[in-house]
């Protein structure tokens, strides 16, 4: 035990030390930010946030849904100051259960009316739109479905995946149900239970797609944008389809960001909400590599993307976009 | 009767160990019969018990089938190499089921589905069945054998019927272990894209947290622990397996396999090969073609040196609770230290996901100081491992005389001195048997960590999760083998002790 002991005082010490190195640093307070969104952005975005404003941020992650219900469960002892998610719905739930202070006047007029819910709880800070790829061996452009309601059809069994336990996912299916009503949405769900192959999330489908293993699927844009920049391995052989047409399909989700009410850093909270919808913080976002869209009217998104209005997305109230009766939904299809 | 600190240290340990249980219990009957009913009755569930199913019975059988065979070649044959192959065949504990799965699967999308999920639970989990029947066979006294041999039994009918049922304890003991963590298992099973309980209840808690749905298969996950242990239980009998008589055994002579060898060491290259050659060449691979393959020597310090600390502060704890436990079930039997032990046990089939939400509800409501904070994080790997650390501490007190500490008392030691001086060195490498076990198990333990551990705290495992999510095999790969370097002196340490157990 004599060499073993030694070693492993010295791990623990080790442990200690570097525990403990963690814990010094300035006097101004270190935000923590419950991040939902992908970590390789928000860090871009936070080093900036710091660069300019001297306030450090911790951030927690994981999904949409399952940090929005753990600040819910949290409620007033909860230790996050900031929540950010990829998507509206958690934003929705977090905000029906009181979790977030009004925002300040000033950063809600840095964002369109369209991303910011007419409570003024929480504001959105960019945008994805909702594509069907498909491998262009396997599906021809005759093919392509019109809606994308059409995928429950019979042509489409075991030939489209989704990623169904992702929050992304769920809100594309949260845009069915604000625009096509309950039933439809219901017997939309029950002929994907028939007809899809599920996937992990959107890397793991459009992956999946790309080697052939599924015809097509259902993602977000920037999945595909990003693997192009980069290169292309992964979406060397599927080409993008949009709906267009005001389809459900052709959903524009937009990515929320609000100051918990918990928090007792509500003003750096304010400034890191108002920095992210600023123009310096979309720009960041733009250059960041993330390709996907800034929601303020003052910065262009990246070239390479298609102009948002020529998506001609459905007109939906997001504050309309109903998270839980979305997984009520997918329960009773069994997707979930 | 039972002393009474030991019996209430034993009961606090079970208290502690039975909160997610409890909490699973109370969610279900306050989410009502109604719901419930919705939830449970229906084809997803159905889908879910079948599939679980398969992989729990597949792989506790090719486990089964496969340790045994590996360990009687091993201890009872004269085939070349035995030392050797003994290390390689335990090798396979070092590197975790995700990571093979992640070997795998980033090869080839074959390994997907139902065959290729059976393969890899077998490859990661035999080891668990070969180490504890190698070490039985290595105890068992040849006589009986030879007798049987010598009063006209054939080898295959004296294996059968004079060795098999020796081995039952070691076997069904095993093969239980094997089941739990197929209960359990989490990431292997969720990048092969087969869909268990454990699966579904972690894409529930992606959709919703802690909910009603999540608790309700939980639920189901408790009754089927149940019933592997109950059924382990029953097929344990209540039969001696100690030698009786004067004497002592000595080592059986190795069967000469001949031609047979050949077959045999065919078979244990593939076994390496697949269990080992595969995931390590897959990391390998990764580290030098992946696009994304990057050495942040600063954050994969931190995540290894984080790692250890939690392991060994796990590793302490636990093995600090389960001594009582083991203790209390070796030395008073009865029917409260069995209940006592055995209610340890139900936490280790749930998997972490659904503990750490427990651990997240109690805490939040009973002691909000504790969330987010390490002590947390460090309670949820004891009540997730103890049953690994009791296990292995009931074996060394169950080998450690008493009438050692009675002569010492005699001798004019007190009580505490006794302990210090005879009992702990003779229970030492029980001890340290269950430490390393624990070490294992937290080291490369993913979803409690990321559900409990403080803001920022990031792990080998949790940071290799995040980066095969984001299908960047290349950066998840200097994760992979950091965690398998760290598993893989503690598995060497633990194969020692096995081969110079009884």
């Amino acid at each position: 035990m004599g060499r073993v002991g030694r070693a492993l005082a010295m791990l623990v010490t080790a442990g200690l030390v570097a525990g403990l190195s963690a814990c010094g640093g300035d006097d101004g307070p270190t935000l923590t930010l419950y991040n939902a969104q992908h970590r390789d952005l928000i860090e871009v975005l936070l080093d900036a946030f710091t660069e300019e404003t001297g306030i450090e941020v911790e951030m927690r992650s994981g999904g949409d849904a399952e940090l929005a219900n753990q600040l819910v469960q949290e409620g007033d002892s909860s230790p996050a100051d900031v929540f950010a998610t990829e998507n509206s719905p958690a934003m929705t739930l977090v905000e029906r259960a009181g979790g977030f202070s009004p925002l300040d006047r000033a950063t809600l007029d840095q964002v369109p009316d369209q991303y910011v819910p007419s409570s003024g709880a929480w504001t959105g800070f960019a945008a994805r739109s909702t594509v069907f790829i498909y491998n262009r061996e396997q599906v021809t452009e005759d093919e392509l479905p019109a809606s994308i309601t059409d995928l429950s059809g019979p042509q489409w069994q075991g030939r489209v995946g989704v990623a169904a336990g992702g929050a992304d996912f769920q809100a594309i299916v949260s845009a069915v149900l604000a625009v096509e009503g309950e039933d439809a949405t219901a017997d939309w769900l029950a002929g994907l239970k028939r007809n899809a192959k599920i996937y992990d999330n959107n890397i793991a489908a459009l992956r999946a797609v790309n080697a052939g293993e599924v015809p097509a699927a259902v993602i977000y844009h920037y999945y595909w944008y990003q693997d192009q920049a980069e290169s292309g391995e992964s979406s060397r052989n599927v080409d993008l389809h949009y709906f267009k047409n005001q389809d459900a399909g052709a959903f524009l989700s937009v990515s929320g960001v609000g100051v918990v009410a918990a928090s007792d850093h509500q003003p750096e909270a304010q400034r890191l909400v108002s920095f992210l919808t600023s123009e310096a913080g979309q720009r960041a976002l733009v250059d960041s590599g993330a390709l996907e869209y800034p929601v303020s009217g003052q910065v262009t998104a990246n070239p390479a993307l298609p102009p948002l209005a020529d998506l001609d997305a459905p007109d939906i109230d997001i504050s309309t976009l109903n998270g839980p009766r979305v997984i009520e939904l997918m329960q009773q299809a069994d997707l979930l | 009767m039972y002393p009474r600190p030991l019996l209430l240290a034993c009961v606090l340990v079970a208290l502690l160990a039975a909160v997610p249980l409890f909490f699973v219990v109370g969610y279900t009957i306050s989410v009502g019969w109604s719901q419930a009913w919705r939830l449970l009755v229906r084809p997803r569930v159905g889908e879910l018990l079948v599939n679980t199913t398969e992989l729990v019975a597949g792989g506790m059988a090719t486990s089964a089938v496969l340790g045994t065979t590996a360990a009687w070649l091993v201890e009872r044959t004269n085939l070349p190499g035995r030392r050797v192959w003994h290390v390689l065949l335990a090798a396979p504990l070092a590197v975790p089921a995700f990571v093979v799965s992640f070997g795998w699967v980033s090869l080839t999308s074959a390994a997907q589905g139902y065959p290729g999920a059976l393969l890899i639970v077998t490859l990661a989990y035999y080891p668990l069945v070969y180490l504890p029947v190698g070490a039985a066979l290595r105890g068992l006294d040849p006589a009986l054998e030879e007798s049987a041999r010598s009063l006209g039994l054939g080898p295959w009918r004296t294996f059968a019927r004079v060795v098999l049922p020796q081995l039952r304890p070691a076997l069904l003991g095993g093969a239980l272990l094997v089941g739990l963590h197929l209960l359990a298992e989490f990431g292997a099973l969720q990048m092969l894209r087969f869909p268990t309980f454990t699966t579904a209840i972690y894409d529930q808690y992606r959709s919703s947290f802690n909910s009603a749905a999540a608790n309700m298969l939980a639920g189901v996950l408790v009754l089927y622990c149940g019933v592997l242990v109950v059924a382990e239980l029953g097929l344990r009998g209540r039969h001696r397996y100690a030698r009786l008589g004067p004497g002592s055994s000595r080592p059986a002579v190795p069967a000469r396999l001949g031609w047979f060898g050949v077959p045999a060491l065919a078979g244990f290259g593939a076994v390496v090969v697949l269990a080992l050659g595969i995931p390590l060449a897959s990391i390998v691979r990764w580290l030098v073609v992946g696009t994304s393959t990057a050495f942040p020597a600063a954050d994969l310090a931190t995540a290894t040196v984080t790692a250890a600390g939690l392991g060994l502060a796990g590793a302490l704890t636990t093995v600090v609770l389960a001594l009582p436990v083991a203790w209390l079930t070796v030395r008073h039997p009865g029917r409260i230290g069995t209940l006592l032990e055995r209610s340890t046990y139900t936490a280790n089939a749930l998997p972490g996901i659904v503990v750490a939400l427990a651990l997240v509800t109690v805490s939040l409501r009973v002691l909000p100081a504790v969330y987010q904070t390490t002590t947390l994080l460090v309670a949820a790997y004891s009540i997730m491992f103890l049953p690994r650390a009791t296990v292995a501490l009931r074996a060394a007190v169950a080998q450690a005389p008493p009438v050692f500490d009675d002569v010492a008392r005699a001798l004019g030691l007190r009580p505490a001195r006794v302990w210090w001086r005879v009992t702990l060195p003779l229970i030492a490498p029980g001890v340290g048997a269950g430490a390393i076990l624990v070490f294992l198990a937290v080291v490369t333990e993913l979803t409690a960590t990321l559900l409990l551990s403080p803001t920022g705290t990031r792990t080998l495992a949790t940071e290799f999760w995040s980066n095969t999510n984001d299908i960047d095999y290349g950066a998840a790969a200097p994760y992979a083998g950091l965690m398998v370097l760290l598993s893989a002196p503690a598995t060497f340490l633990l194969t020692r002790s096995a081969r110079r157990g009884p």
